[in-house]
């Protein structure tokens, strides 16, 4: 810290507070020459998110903050620039210009100041002063836009997840999910509910899971498999895992996993075999009723 | 046992219960809260014993929400039935309640489940009463 | 029951998105409800319905919160004496979520772990309470001494 910064800080809290209007305005006016913002965003948008952005950082500085905590310790400043840098993640906006867009507010604060009259000394003060502050937001929007990224790769992901897991209405009050690839948590989420939704919609009284896709079992695949069989039974239906390969079955055995309670099958068609058997006795039952 | 006058009328004006045969019917509404979940299971046992009846369809089609102390009452009925001679089915559940059920790790043992009202009806073989074959008298 | 926040029935209606709220827009407040009857229990369980909708749960989430709402409040209600149960919605940059504070003055849990295993039960139920609970949340947080209560924090945030 250099012995003048106190008295710098104090002097560009001062012109800020002045001068929070024209200074938005002069950052508006950069972004959109050098048009440093998404397709989404208009005119409007990029004003009000200025003003605020100003506003909140004109009240950081009155804050009892050292100089490069300002912008993450004011609660208020480090929401604005977290807002400006997701909805420019959001937008697809690139990392680059977010930054840019982030550091043409040193240029906009710059100019503000030179405004003033002032001798080089205090004016090269407040440049100094400027930097430490906007460069920590620097550092968070470029934070922020990464989890924003994240978030929509999340999205992403999801949609891709919901897509990748099928319910096939196999035969009359039979449903198939072919799995392929691995079964985590928030996979085994989607199938339950994709099944138990079809079960339902389509009155169905088996549903098969067919993990022949599925390279490996271990305790919590099968523990996934077992939430998603006792899903079904509580629901009213049925269930048989097919595709239980020799390989997996021993993982099963040496890994002391007990599906006993639960129907297997090697392949599909065994499984599709035991699905038409489990529903033809249902069927029986459903004909007596009408002849009686 | 007697269930207190306050609470079956409580009762009585949100589920009625039927008798179809040898078979109570009921359906639930979306919600049962811990007085009505434990009127219901007292309520059930006494018409199973009084009625004689073989069989009890309960429809939860419209049921929101079951959490541990509903189900816990659902698993005594289904037992207190069973020693009574009588069978419980449970039908109808909705997917975001069975998914709920067995993320809270309740697997509701015991209790036979149907996918809808009619299957659990077929399954209880309401109409073998009618023709003389199997159950009743 | 009157909550004791204001606004009976939940959180504020806003369709909107985590990243469509304005900067200016009112702050997530929490509304804490009385737990001191079984019919308490009822009016948790709608407001965490309310406010699950509001912030756009998908269905089965918002069966996932109520019931979980609905053992954490029973537990306060029947090991803690009664208790409150604070519903707050959260908007943050990285998601929207529904934050569950229930808290009793009651002996508090000795053996939390054993409180956290399934079978596990002081009271009337099936001792899945806490364990299931967690389950159903995101995260989970247990704060219990002998003596000094029980106070319980658990998120969820939505997914989709």
């Amino acid at each position: 810290m250099t012995a003048n910064e106190p008295t710098a800080r104090a002097r560009l809290t001062r012109v800020l507070a002045q001068r929070q209007a024209e200074t938005a305005d002069h950052w508006v006016q950069l972004q959109r020459e050098r048009q440093l913002y998404g397709p989404g965003m208009d005119e409007d948008a990029l004003r009000e998110e200025a003003d605020g952005l100003v506003a909140a950082l004109s009240d950081g500085l009155a804050a009892e903050l050292p100089i490069e905590r300002v912008v993450v310790g004011h609660p208020p400043l480090r929401e604005a620039v977290r807002e400006l840098s997701l909805r420019r993640a959001r937008a697809g906006t690139s990392p680059t210009e977010t930054s840019l867009a982030v550091l043409a507010l040193k240029e906009a604060l710059l100019e503000t100041v030179e405004q003033e009259d002032l001798g080089t000394r205090a004016l090269l003060e407040l440049a100094l002063v400027i930097n430490r502050l906007l460069d920590a937001a620097g550092a968070l929007s470029f934070e922020t836009y990464v989890e924003g990224r994240e978030e929509i790769i999340q999205r992403q992901s999801r949609q891709l997840l919901e897509l990748s897991t099928p319910v096939v209405h196999l035969w009359q009050k039979v449903l198939a999910v072919p799995l392929i690839g691995n079964l985590d948590t928030a996979r085994s989420q989607v199938v339950m509910e994709n099944l138990l939704e079809a079960i339902q919609s389509r009155e169905a009284s088996v549903a098969i899971i067919d993990i022949t896709g599925v390279p490996t079992v271990d305790t919590s695949v099968a523990q996934h498999l077992m939430q998603t069989v006792k899903a079904v039974r509580l629901m009213g239906a049925d269930c048989v895992i097919s595709g239980v390969r020799p390989g997996i079955a021993q993982t099963i055995v040496q890994l002391g996993i007990d599906l006993s309670d639960i129907l297997t099958r090697a392949t599909l068609a065994d499984a599709l075999a035991t699905a038409m058997n489990l529903t033809g006795e249902r069927n029986d039952e459903a004909e007596v009723r009408r002849l009686s | 046992m007697t269930v207190p006058g306050a609470t079956q009328t409580n009762l009585e004006a949100t589920v009625p219960i039927l008798r179809l045969g040898d078979t109570l019917v009921t359906g639930l509404l979306s919600e049962l809260d811990d007085k009505q979940a434990t009127a219901l299971a007292e309520e059930l046992t006494t018409r199973i014993a009084e009625d004689r009846a073989r069989g009890v369809l309960l429809d939860i089609s419209r049921l929101e929400i079951i959490d541990s102390f509903v189900a816990r009452a659902l698993m005594e009925l289904s037992t207190m039935a069973q020693l009574l001679g009588a069978r419980v089915i449970v039908a109808g559940m909705r997917p975001p309640v069975a998914i709920t059920l067995v993320e809270l790790g309740i697997e509701l043992t015991g209790v036979e489940t149907a996918l809808n009202a009619e299957e659990g009806m077929a399954a209880l073989g309401w109409h073998r009463s009618r023709d003389g074959r199997g159950f009743g008298e | 029951m009157t909550p004791a926040g204001g606004r009976p029935g939940g959180a504020p209606s806003s369709p909107a998105a985590a990243g469509t709220t304005k900067p200016g827009s009112p702050p997530d407040e929490p509304h804490t409800y009385q737990v001191r009857t079984e019919d308490d229990l009822l009016t948790v369980r709608h407001a965490v319905r309310a406010a699950s909708q509001d912030l756009g749960f998908p269905l089965v989430d918002q069966t996932r919160v109520v019931t979980a709402a609905s053992e954490l409040a029973r537990n306060a209600l029947v090991h803690g004496g009664g208790g409150t149960v604070a519903v707050e919605p959260l908007h943050r940059p990285g998601g929207v979520g529904l934050r569950l504070v229930v808290s009793d003055k009651g002996p508090g849990i000795a053996d939390l772990e054993g409180a956290l295993t399934d079978g596990f039960t002081t009271g009337s139920g099936l001792g899945h309470g806490l364990g299931g609970a967690q389950r159903l949340m995101h995260t989970f947080d247990v704060c219990s001494s002998p003596g000094a209560g029980t106070t319980i924090t658990a998120v969820r945030w939505r997914t989709r």
